[in-house]
C-alpha cells in the first residue's frame, strides 16, 4: 500500500508539470484560437535558457527570472506578432502548420547550432527523500507540488477576482461578444501568450532536471500536454489541470502494477478512450457542432 | 499550357527519370526509390487532406501497417503481388474503424484521432516482439520475385516501385475525376452547399481517409521490401507529421503537389548530405532549421503551397 | 512547372560527384555514427576519437604514404538511415568503413559492407553482431559474452551477492547484455531477484526503482545506454538505494558522470577502456584527445581511435591498400601497444571478429573513473 500511495504522489508531482504545459496550451486554444505545435519546444528552449544564464554565472533563480523575461518577450509576444497575428486570418490549418514549422526549425537549431547532446540540469531541490508515515518523499516531488500548487492557485485567482482575468475569460468565451462590451481584445490575447510563455519556463525548471536538456526534450513534454488537455477538456482550463494530473498518476500505477513497456500508452489510451467516447474532455462542455 | 502539351511534358518527364536511373549510382537510385514509396502515401495523404479537407495525423501508421503485413507475410512466403492487396484492404478497413467513430463526433477530432492511432500503433509494433520483432525489427525482407527472378537489383527494383507508383497515381487520378471525385471536390469548397444537395459528408470524408490509408498500405509493403528491413522508427508519429508538410508545403489539393512535396523532404536533405561542396555541407546541418522557417514563410504568404504560385498568374478564376 | 521540378531533382541526384579511387589517391574511411538522436553522445565521442587519429597519422605521412580523406556521416541513430548511409560508402569506393556505434545500427548496416566486401568496425557491444557469420565485422569493445563473466566473478568473488535485481534497455544492446548477464549470473549460482525492463528514452525511472528496491537483491546490475543510465542514478539516489549498483562501461563512462553528477559516485563497473586507466598510452591519449577537444573523451573516443590505429597497423603489415586482404588478416592478427602506441592496449583479433585485450574495474570517486583492478585477457589464464 505503501508503494502504491509513494507511486501516486510522485506521478501527481510530475503530472502537475504535464498541467502546467497543458494549461498554457489551453488558454491558448481558448483565447486565441491557436493549437500550438510547438508547445514542447515552449518548454525546451528556457531550460537552455535558463542554463546558458547559469553558465554565465547567475544563480538559479536570477537565471529563471531572466529566461521568465526572455521567454515572454519571444515566444509570448514576438511568437503572436511574427506567425500567430499574420496567420489567423487564413484559418486553423495554416497556422497549425506553421507552428509545426516552428517546432522542427527551433528543434533544429538548437542542434545545429548548440548541441545535440543531453545535458545535465541543476534540480531546484535537494536530493533525497524523507519518511513520512512509512513512505518515502522525495524532496523534490514535495517541491514541485508547491511551485506548481502556487502557480496555479496564483493564475486561477488572476482569473476569476481580477477585472484583467475576467476580461481574458471573456475573450476566450467569446471574442465577438467581449469586444461589443469594450474589452481590448487584442490586449487579452497578448496577456495570455504571455502567461503561456511564463508557464512553460516554470515547466521547464521543473522537468528539466530528470528528463536532462536536450533538443528534443520538447517532443515528449509536448505530446503528453496536448493529451492532457483534450482528456481534461480543451475548453477547459481545470480540465488541463485534471488532465495532467491523471496522466502523471496513471503513468506511474500502470507503470508498476502491469507493464512498463506500456506506460506511455496510458496517456494514449485514457486520450482515445475521451475522443471517442466523450469528445468535449473530461471536464468540458460539450461544444456546438461546427460546420 | 493546355492539357495535351501538360501530358505530353508529363510523359517526357517520366521517360527522363526512368533513363537517368539507368546511370545513377546505386544509392542514388535507392534513394529515387525510396522517394516513390513514400509518394505512394503522400498521394494518399493528399486525398484525405487536400480533397476531402481532413487533417490525418497518421499516415506513417498506416505506412507501418502495410511494411509489417508485408514483412511477415513475404517472409512466410505470401508472394508480393498478393500482399499489396491484402495490405491495402487491411488499412481500408482500419482507416474505416478508426474513422467512423471518430468523424460522427465533430471532424476535427479525425485529426486527434489519427494522432493518437499512430502513437498507439508504434508502442505496439515496438512492445509486441513477438510479432513484430519490437525494436530489432524484422530483417532480411524478400524482394519480389516473378517467374523466379528476384528484383535484388537496384535498377529493376527501382523501375518496378516507379510503375506501380504510376499506377496507384493513374487510380487516384481516375478516381478523382469520376462522380466520386467531383463529391470529394464539392466537399472542400463548400461542405454546406454539398450537404444541401444530398452528398453525404461524412460518408465521403471517410470513404477518401480510407482510400488514402490504403495507398499508405500499399506504400509500405514497396518501403519493406525496398529497405529489406524495418523497425518501427520509421512509422513515428513524426513520420505523419513530415508526410503532411510534405503534401501541404506541395500544394495540398492540387494532383503533383505529393511530388513537389516529398522531394524537398526525401531528396534534398540527401542530396545536401551527399554533397562535398563546403557551403552545402554547412547546410547539412542547418537544412531542417530553414526548412521549418521555410515552412513558417509558405504558410504566411502562401498557404496553398508551392505549386498555388502558379494561380497568381492564372487569370482570374476557380484555382481549384 | 511540376515537370521541372522532378527533372531537376532527377538531375542534382545524379550530379553528385563520382567517387575518384586512384592508386596513390587518399584512401578513403567513412565514418557513419550517430550524430544526433538517442546515439548522438556515443557516436559523437567515436566520431572524435576516429577523427583525432586520423589527424595523426595523416601528420606522420598517412598510411603506406596516402593521405586518409575521411567523411563522417550522421546515422541519426536510425538502422535504416545507417544501411543507406553504408551503401553509399561502399559504392564511394570506401577502403573501411567505421561505426555505427549503437548495436541496433550495427546489425542492419554491416549486410551492406559484408556485400560490398569492405572491412567494417563497430563500436556495437550486443553478442549476436559477431554470431552471424560475417567476416568482415570486427569490434573495437569486448562483446558482451567476454565482459558479463569478468563482472560476474567480481559480483561474486568481492561483492559475496547472492541475488541481482537488473534493470536493462529494451534494445539490442540493452537485452543482448541482459540475456548474457542472466546466463553468467545463473553459470554461477546467483539468483536473478528481478528483471526489469525500460525503454530506450525512457524518462521515468521512479517505478523501475521501486522494484529494484522491492526485490531486496545483494546489488544492482543496470545495462542501459549513457541517457537512461544517467537517469535511472539520479532515481536511485533520489530514492536512496543502498545496495551496491555495478554495471559495464557506459554506466560509469564519462558522460553518464557528467550527467548523474553525485547521484554516479560509488558505482561499479567492468570496462573495456577507460581513459583513466594507468597505462602510458591511454594516459598520452587522454592529454591528446583534451587538448584537441577541450573536454575528456569517453570509451567510444578510445574505441574510435584505436580502432583506426588497428587499421594502420594491418595495412602496413599487408603492404596493400585491399580491404579484402584486411579482413582476413584482421582472423588471428596480435598488435601490441609498444609497437603501435595508438592501439592504445595489446589486443588479438579471432575469427569472428571479436578482439580480447586487458580490462579494468573502475569505480567512480568524487565524479572521476578510478581503476581499483586490472584484468588479464581471457586468454592469459
Amino acid at each position: 500500500m505503501g508503494d502504491f500511495i509513494q507511486l501516486v504522489f510522485s506521478g501527481t508531482a510530475t503530472g502537475a508539470i504535464y498541467a502546467l504545459a497543458a494549461l498554457g496550451f489551453t488558454l491558448l486554444w481558448q483565447a486565441a484560437g491557436v493549437i500550438n505545435f510547438a508547445q514542447g519546444e515552449f518548454v525546451m528552449l528556457p531550460a537552455f535558457g535558463m542554463l546558458f544564464f547559469m553558465a554565465m554565472g547567475a544563480p538559479m533563480w536570477l537565471a529563471f527570472l531572466l529566461t521568465c523575461v526572455l521567454s515572454m518577450l519571444i515566444l509570448g509576444y514576438g511568437f503572436k506578432r511574427v506567425i500567430v497575428d499574420p496567420l489567423i486570418k487564413h484559418g486553423v490549418i495554416p497556422l497549425v502548420i506553421a507552428t509545426l514549422g516552428v517546432s522542427i526549425a527551433v528543434k533544429a537549431m538548437v542542434r545545429a547550432g548548440y548541441s545535440a547532446e543531453a545535458h545535465p540540469f541543476p534540480s531546484p531541490y535537494p536530493d533525497g527523500q524523507f519518511a513520512l508515515a512509512g513512505i518515502n518523499i522525495s524532496y523534490a516531488d514535495v517541491g514541485t507540488l508547491v511551485m506548481a500548487g502556487i502557480i496555479v492557485v496564483v493564475l486561477q485567482s488572476f482569473l476569476n477576482k481580477t477585472v484583467t482575468g475576467r476580461a481574458m475569460q471573456a475573450v476566450a468565451q467569446n471574442s465577438d461578444a467581449a469586444r461589443v462590451l469594450g474589452i481590448n481584445v487584442k490586449r487579452m490575447v497578448l496577456y495570455v501568450f504571455l502567461i503561456n510563455a511564463m508557464l512553460a519556463v516554470v515547466a521547464a525548471l521543473l522537468v528539466a532536471p530528470t528528463y536532462l536538456a536536450k533538443f528534443d526534450m520538447g517532443d515528449s513534454i509536448g505530446q503528453k500536454a496536448f493529451f492532457a488537455a483534450i482528456i481534461g477538456g480543451f475548453n477547459q482550463t481545470r480540465g488541463a489541470l485534471l488532465g495532467g494530473v491523471l496522466i502523471g498518476i496513471l503513468e506511474n500505477v500502470v507503470g508498476f502494477y502491469v507493464s512498463p513497456a506500456y506506460k506511455e500508452g496510458v496517456a494514449l489510451v485514457l486520450f482515445l478512450a475521451v475522443i471517442l467516447f466523450r469528445p468535449e474532455g473530461l471536464l468540458g462542455r460539450s461544444e456546438e457542432r461546427k460546420v | 499550357m493546355n492539357t495535351q502539351r501538360k501530358s505530353l511534358l508529363l510523359a517526357a518527364g517520366l521517360v527522363l527519370i526512368a533513363v537517368v536511373a539507368l546511370f545513377a549510382k546505386r544509392s542514388e537510385v535507392y534513394l529515387l526509390t525510396l522517394t516513390c514509396v513514400y509518394l505512394m502515401a503522400t498521394f494518399g495523404l493528399n486525398l484525405t487532406v487536400g480533397y476531402a479537407g481532413q487533417m490525418s495525423l497518421g499516415q506513417a501508421a498506416f505506412f507501418g501497417i502495410g511494411a509489417y503485413i508485408a514483412a511477415i507475410a513475404m517472409k512466410a512466403g505470401v508472394p508480393f503481388l498478393v500482399v499489396v492487396p491484402l495490405a491495402a484492404v487491411a488499412c481500408f478497413a482500419v482507416g474505416l474503424a478508426l474513422g467512423f467513430p471518430a468523424l460522427r463526433v465533430q471532424h476535427h477530432y479525425l485529426a486527434f484521432a489519427t494522432l493518437g492511432f499512430n502513437v498507439l500503433v508504434f508502442l505496439i509494433m515496438r512492445n509486441e516482439e513477438k510479432i513484430t520483432g519490437g525494436t530489432f525489427g524484422i530483417s532480411a525482407i524478400p524482394r519480389p520475385s516473378f517467374f523466379g527472378h528476384e528484383l535484388s537489383g537496384a535498377v529493376p527494383f527501382f523501375y518496378f516501385t516507379f510503375i506501380s507508383l504510376i499506377v496507384v497515381a493513374a487510380l487516384l487520378w481516375w478516381l478523382l475525376r469520376s462522380p466520386w471525385g467531383r463529391a470529394f471536390a464539392a466537399l472542400r469548397d463548400n461542405p454546406i452547399r454539398a450537404e444541401s444537395l444530398g452528398v453525404n459528408i461524412t460518408a465521403y470524408t471517410l470513404l477518401a481517409f480510407a482510400i488514402g490509408a490504403a495507398c499508405a498500405g500499399i506504400g509500405g509493403v514497396y518501403y519493406a521490401s525496398l529497405v529489406e528491413f524495418i523497425e518501427p522508427g520509421p512509422f513515428h508519429f513524426s513520420t505523419s507529421l513530415l508526410m503532411l508538410l510534405a503534401v501541404i508545403v506541395g500544394g495540398s489539393g492540387r494532383f503533383m503537389g505529393p511530388v513537389v512535396g516529398t522531394v524537398i523532404i526525401i531528396l534534398l536533405p540527401e542530396f545536401l548530405r551527399s554533397s562535398n561542396v563546403e557551403w552545402l555541407k554547412f547546410m547539412q546541418k542547418w537544412y531542417l532549421a530553414f526548412f521549418g522557417m521555410a515552412v513558417i514563410a509558405l504558410m504566411i504568404w502562401l498557404p496553398g503551397g508551392i505549386l498555388s504560385f502558379a494561380d497568381r498568374f492564372k487569370a482570374k478564376g476557380a484555382a481549384k | 512547372m511540376k515537370n521541372i521540378v522532378r527533372t531537376l531533382a532527377a538531375t542534382l541526384a545524379l550530379a553528385v560527384p563520382l567517387a575518384v579511387s586512384a592508386q596513390g589517391g587518399p584512401i578513403k574511411i567513412y565514418d557513419i555514427v550517430e550524430l544526433s538522436g538517442g546515439g548522438a553522445t556515443a557516436g559523437t565521442n567515436f566520431d572524435n576519437g576516429v577523427k583525432l587519429a586520423v589527424k595523426e597519422i595523416n601528420a606522420n605521412g598517412g598510411i603506406l604514404g596516402r593521405k586518409i580523406d575521411l567523411q563522417s556521416l550522421d546515422t541519426q541513430t536510425n538502422p535504416g538511415v545507417a544501411k543507406a548511409l553504408s551503401q553509399k560508402a561502399v559504392d564511394d569506393g570506401a577502403y573501411v568503413v567505421m561505426g555505427p556505434v549503437f548495436s541496433g545500427s550495427i546489425n542492419v548496416s554491416m549486410a551492406e559492407t559484408k556485400k560490398a566486401e569492405v572491412t567494417n568496425f563497430t563500436g556495437g557491444e550486443a553478442a549476436n553482431i559477431t554470431q552471424q557469420g560475417n567476416p568482415y565485422i570486427f569490434r573495437t569493445s569486448f562483446t558482451q559474452s567476454t565482459a558479463m563473466p569478468k563482472l560476474v566473478r567480481y559480483i561474486k568473488d568481492t561483492l559475496k551477492a547472492k541475488s541481482v535485481a537488473i534493470i536493462y534497455g529494451n534494445n539490442d544492446f540493452g537485452k543482448g547484455g541482459r540475456d548474457v548477464m542472466v546466463k553468467a549470473l545463473e553459470a554461477q549460482g546467483i539468483k536473478v531477484a528481478a528483471d526489469i525492463s525500460t525503454d530506450p528514452g525512457q524518462v521515468d525511472f521512479s517505478g523501475a526503482v521501486l522494484k529494484a528496491k522491492q526485490s531486496n537483491a545483494d546489488a544492482l546490475f543496470v545495462y542501459t545506454n549513457e541517457e537512461e543510465s544517467a537517469r535511472a542514478l539520479r532515481e536511485l539516489k533520489k530514492q536512496g538505494y543502498d545496495k551496491p549498483i555495478v554495471g559495464e562501461t557506459t554506466l560509469t563512462g564519462q558522460k553518464v558522470i557528467e550527467l548523474a553528477g553525485d547521484a554516479a559516485n560509488g558505482v561499479i563497473a567492468h570496462v573495456g577502456l577507460t581513459v583513466d586507466a594507468p597505462q602510458p598510452a591511454i594516459r598520452a591519449f587522454d592529454d591528446k584527445f583534451q587538448k584537441e577537444y577541450k573536454y575528456k573523451s569517453d570509451h567510444n573516443g578510445m574505441k574510435g581511435y584505436s580502432a583506426m590505429y588497428v587499421v594502420k597497423a594491418l595495412t602496413e603489415r599487408n603492404g596493400k591498400v585491399d580491404s579484402k586482404l584486411l579482413a582476413k588478416s584482421l582472423h588471428g592478427a596480435k598488435i601490441s601497444a609498444k609497437d603501435s602506441p595508438g592501439v592504445l592496449l595489446d589486443v588479438t583479433f579471432d575469427d569472428n571478429g571479436d578482439l580480447d585485450r586487458e580490462s579494468f574495474l573502475v569505480k567512480v570517486v568524487n565524479g572521476k573513473q578510478v581503476v581499483t583492478e586490472t584484468l588479464p585477457p581471457a586468454s592469459a589464464k
